[in-house]
């Protein structure tokens, strides 16, 4: 049996950071995943914000002490990784003198955290900074230190980076057995691969909850609470540079409209609490009340410009702070769970945090000699000149190749991708954008079919959408 | 980088852009037909049924056929051809020419300096999300257009059984498809009263078939985890989904065939303005965009039911770049406006004087309704039509002794009770 120092379970934002920070010191590794990819469970759904620190009391809770820490620390993993991160700044706008008074709090409450540059604005000011706004607008805050990011992308590079630094993958592995043995945990996955480790972490997202079960640990129950967006064209005339929020709910930081990284807008959130958590479905009432909700913000929205929706599910705990802490009832077992918003703000603080609750327990870290690991960006032709488009094709003519028409991805980047290890239609769309544009893959899913086959082997029929059964050709024609 | 002059550059190389070549290389003019994919014919070449050039070459023809003779008879034309090579950028220069930016992985990055342009980048289908199907997001959720590919092209079967949502042509032409290839389809699911595709197809595709064909219905719910299981199917009441009255089908497969959208991305690039009904840029009578030396034809410009009409159309285009390279410009031009019953009509402008043909769109069903053509509210000529709806594309020809007047040229469609 594979013995590790660490086994983490659960290959989310959560547990790719954490794999990112032991990566930088002499240590087995084991990376879990019961998906075909990372970051395929909570981590792929998400909103893509990097918070500004000023939603929640970092004098009270956890996770605000951890979001003010991780927004800072964005800019030099983008260095070393290589993911889309930008810091465009978040608006959040009030239309009413009732609703300017929360916005006034929460100006104070990010102030309270240590957020630095933070801004109070009249009408005119919050024109300036976005003129997409609708008129009635009354003020709002405008925080620049929040900004936006491809979340699945920032899993992969995190993984990409703590693959670099000897941390093993192991995909498709379903943690269904846990027991401490001589002092170490001996890890049995649903297909009966077999594992052992010193000590582990329990970072399973939405499973957090059977995963303790499984590790005969804590009791205790994760509420997923679902959100539906809506992803519209690049060409919408609601096309905002700053991240607007209305001001929050109880529940919520209610109903955005997010410029992406990537030049789209995305508009949600919707926030439902619910019992399924395989219940990821979207429904017509949802997006008319989204759309009601940010045409008040943007009035630019149409539903014409809608190009795909998905909803995703945040893993909640009661009282809706972060868990991340030793296990009292497991030996050698931290606990990372209920982490939802702010997580991926959070999560290089996760990390850091998670590294040394494990150092206390007694995991001895040795720095390694060699310099960390460095993720060069994926060459995309889309962000390239002319001039250098044509130098990258006299490199290799498959950057000369557009599969994607849409988004402008060349077949170099789909090869790059299965490369690094996705080989599902999702996984692939995700690395590299194809079929995330306006046509939806109607053009480029027959093409990245054939690029997999010859690049990996596989029959088509062998081919999913992400992984299990979603098997996407069912026979050949006869 | 490599440095490329010609007379006429064409964007896509299918039903419309390889009509528009003929014509303007038999012309002459140096032509250059650029398209991104590695052989001619675009979307033609997965529609291997037949049905195909009855107008154009008053003969049956499947979709290579067709396809393969426009070809010949463009490159015959002496039309050159820039295959495996996708446009990324088009702009006016000053000068007047037009540049575009090419890549290919033969060449990399290269130029094309061109005096006129023809876009002709075809249509794509509207998904999932253009339409909102609330549910799951299984694998088996395809266009009606990707299903045929599979097919059609690389002999892979997308599933085991279908419901398909939408009755336009490709979903229609897709239910007989899949029905040859053993997999069956359950049902058609149309949410407006009437078949969006084309009479012909229904009866063909369909009824030879047993399909049931669910008028006012939607698809409200897609079910199933990793692959799609089963659909709920809702009757509409005044426009809202009836789901007390809803029902399941099982099924692995769902097919969207529920409209096309042009193309163009890069039209807009250079600055063509686009007509909000038909997604497809403003034209004068000459089909020229508002970028002069740009012209439109075929689906990029409307979307046409028959690829007959595309290249009838961009074969009239290549006729203008002709007169447009030899100095002539249309001169004066009126609006052409649209009025009762109709969606749009396409050229927006007409010459006073000159024969021109019209296409147009109804918005009703009707079989036994009245084109009406009025020169400033006065009658200049009225056509009986026996069958028209919103699927079946209206072409009519207007003589130009009838328009020497000039002034507003206003379309308007009578149906049964107002003549």
């Amino acid at each position: 049996m594979n013995c590790y120092d660490v086994a983490i379970v659960g290959a989310g934002v959560s547990g790719a950071s954490v794999a990112w920070q032991l990566s930088k010191y002499k240590l087995k590794v084991a990376l879990l995943e019961k998906e075909a990819d990372v970051g395929f469970g909570v981590s792929k759904a998400n909103s893509g914000i990097v918070h500004g620190g000023f939603h929640h009391s970092a004098a009270k809770t956890l996770k605000a002490k951890l979001e003010v820490r991780g927004n800072l620390m964005f800019e030099s993993l983008q260095y070393q990784l290589g993911f889309p991160f930008r810091r465009n700044g978040i608006l959040v706008v009030g239309y009413s003198e009732e609703e300017m008074e929360t916005v006034r709090m929460l100006y104070r409450q990010g102030k309270a955290n240590g957020v630095r540059n933070l801004e109070l604005c009249g009408r005119d000011r919050v024109l300036q900074l976005e003129p997409k706004l609708s008129q009635d607008v009354a003020g709002g805050f405008f925080a620049p230190n929040g900004g936006t990011i491809e979340p699945y992308r920032y899993v992969f590079a995190l993984v990409e980076g703590a693959k670099r630094g000897g941390v093993e993958l192991l995909t498709g592995f379903k943690l269904s057995k846990a027991v401490n043995r001589d002092g170490r945990w001996e890890l049995e996955s649903a297909d009966g691969r077999r594992i052992a480790a010193r000590y582990a972490v329990n970072a399973a997202g939405l499973y957090a909850d059977d995963v303790s079960r499984i590790f005969n640990a804590e009791q205790f129950r994760i509420t997923p609470r679902k959100g539906e967006e809506y992803l519209l064209d690049r060409h919408t005339k609601a096309a905002v540079t700053r991240v607007v929020f209305p001001v929050p709910t109880k529940v919520s930081k209610g109903i955005l409209v997010i410029p992406t990284v990537e030049g789209t807008v995305m508009i949600g959130p919707t926030a439902e609490a619910t019992d399924d958590k395989s219940a990821v479905t979207t429904s017509s009432g949802n997006l008319q009340r989204i759309l009601a909700q940010v045409k008040h913000m943007v009035d630019g929205i149409s539903a014409g410009d809608v190009i795909t929706s998905f909803a995703g599910m945040r893993p909640t705990l009661p009282g809706d702070d972060f868990m991340i802490e030793p296990s009292a009832a497991a030996p050698n077992l931290i606990q990372v769970a209920g982490i939802q918003s702010p997580g991926l703000t959070a999560s290089p603080a996760i990390g850091e945090y998670v590294k040394d609750l494990l150092k206390n327990c007694g995991l001895e870290l040795v720095e390694k000699a060699e310099p960390e690991p460095y993720v060069p960006p994926v060459d995309e032709i889309r962000r390239r000149t002319p001039e250098e488009l044509d130098a990258l094709c006299k490199k290799d003519p498959a950057y000369g190749r557009v599969v994607c028409r849409c988004e402008q991805v060349s077949e170099a980047e789909i090869v790059e991708a299965i490369r690094q290890g996705h080989t599902t239609i999702d996984g692939i769309k995700f690395y590299t954008r194809s079929g995330m544009g306006r046509c939806q893959g109607g053009f480029c899913t027959e093409r990245i079919i054939k690029i997999l086959c010859r690049e990996t082997g596989m029959r088509p029929e062998d081919i999913t959408k992400r992984g299990g059964d979603s098997r996407i050709i069912a026979g050949r024609l006869k | 980088m490599k440095t490329l002059e010609y007379d006429v550059a064409v964007i896509g190389a299918g039903a419309a852009g390889l009509a528009t070549a003929k014509v303007t290389s038999a012309a002459g003019y140096r032509t250059l037909v650029i398209d991104r994919e590695d052989f001619s014919g675009g979307v033609l070449l997965q529609c291997i049924h037949n049905g195909f050039g009855l107008h154009h070459f008053k003969q049956e023809l499947t979709g290579p056929e067709y396809a393969g003779k426009l070809e010949s008879e463009a490159r015959e034309s002496g039309a050159d051809f820039q295959l495996s090579t996708t446009v990324i950028d088009l702009k006016p220069q000053p000068d007047g020419r037009k540049l575009l930016i090419a890549l290919s992985p033969s060449e990399g990055v290269f130029q094309i300096y061109a005096r006129s342009v023809m876009l002709a980048m075809g249509c794509r289908e509207r998904n999932r999300g253009n339409i909102g199907i609330p549910g799951t997001r299984p694998a088996g959720v395809y266009t009606a257009g990707l299903a045929q590919r599979l097919i059609n092209m690389s002999g892979l079967l997308p599933g085991k059984s279908a419901v398909i949502v939408g009755s336009g042509d490709i979903g229609l032409i897709m239910a007989r498809r899949l029905s040859w290839s053993g997999i069956p389809v359950k049902a058609v699911v149309e949410i407006r009263p009437f078949p969006s595709g084309l009479n012909r197809n229904i009866v063909q595709c369909l009824n030879d078939f047993d399909i049931p064909l669910y008028l006012s219905h939607t698809v409200s719910r897609i079910n199933g985890a990793d692959r799609v299981e089963s659909v709920e199917i809702s009757p509409l009441v005044n426009g809202v989904p009836d789901e007390t009255a809803a029902f399941t089908i099982e099924c692995d497969t769902v097919l969207l065939s529920v409209g096309l959208i042009p193309e163009n991305e890069l039209s807009k690039k250079c600055g063509v303005a686009i007509n909000a009904t038909t997604g497809g840029p403003l034209t004068d009578a000459w089909r020229m965009t508002g970028v002069d030396g740009v012209f439109a034809g075929g689906n990029v410009l409307h979307v046409h039911d028959l690829a007959d009409f595309a290249s009838d159309e961009a074969a009239l285009a290549g006729m203008r770049i002709c007169d447009y390279l030899a100095g002539r410009r249309p001169g004066r031009e009126d609006a052409v406006t649209t009025g009762a019953n109709l969606r749009y009509v396409t050229p927006n402008r007409y010459i006073p004087g000159e024969d021109i043909q019209f296409f147009m769109r109804s918005m009703v069903v009707d079989d036994n309704a009245v084109l009406l053509a009025e020169l400033n509210g006065v009658e200049i000529m009225r056509k009986k039509l026996r069958n028209v709806a919103p699927p079946e594309m209206i072409s009519v020809n207007i003589d130009g002794k009838l328009t020497q007047s000039g002034g507003e040229l206003r379309f308007s469609l009578l149906t049964g009770g107002d003549k």
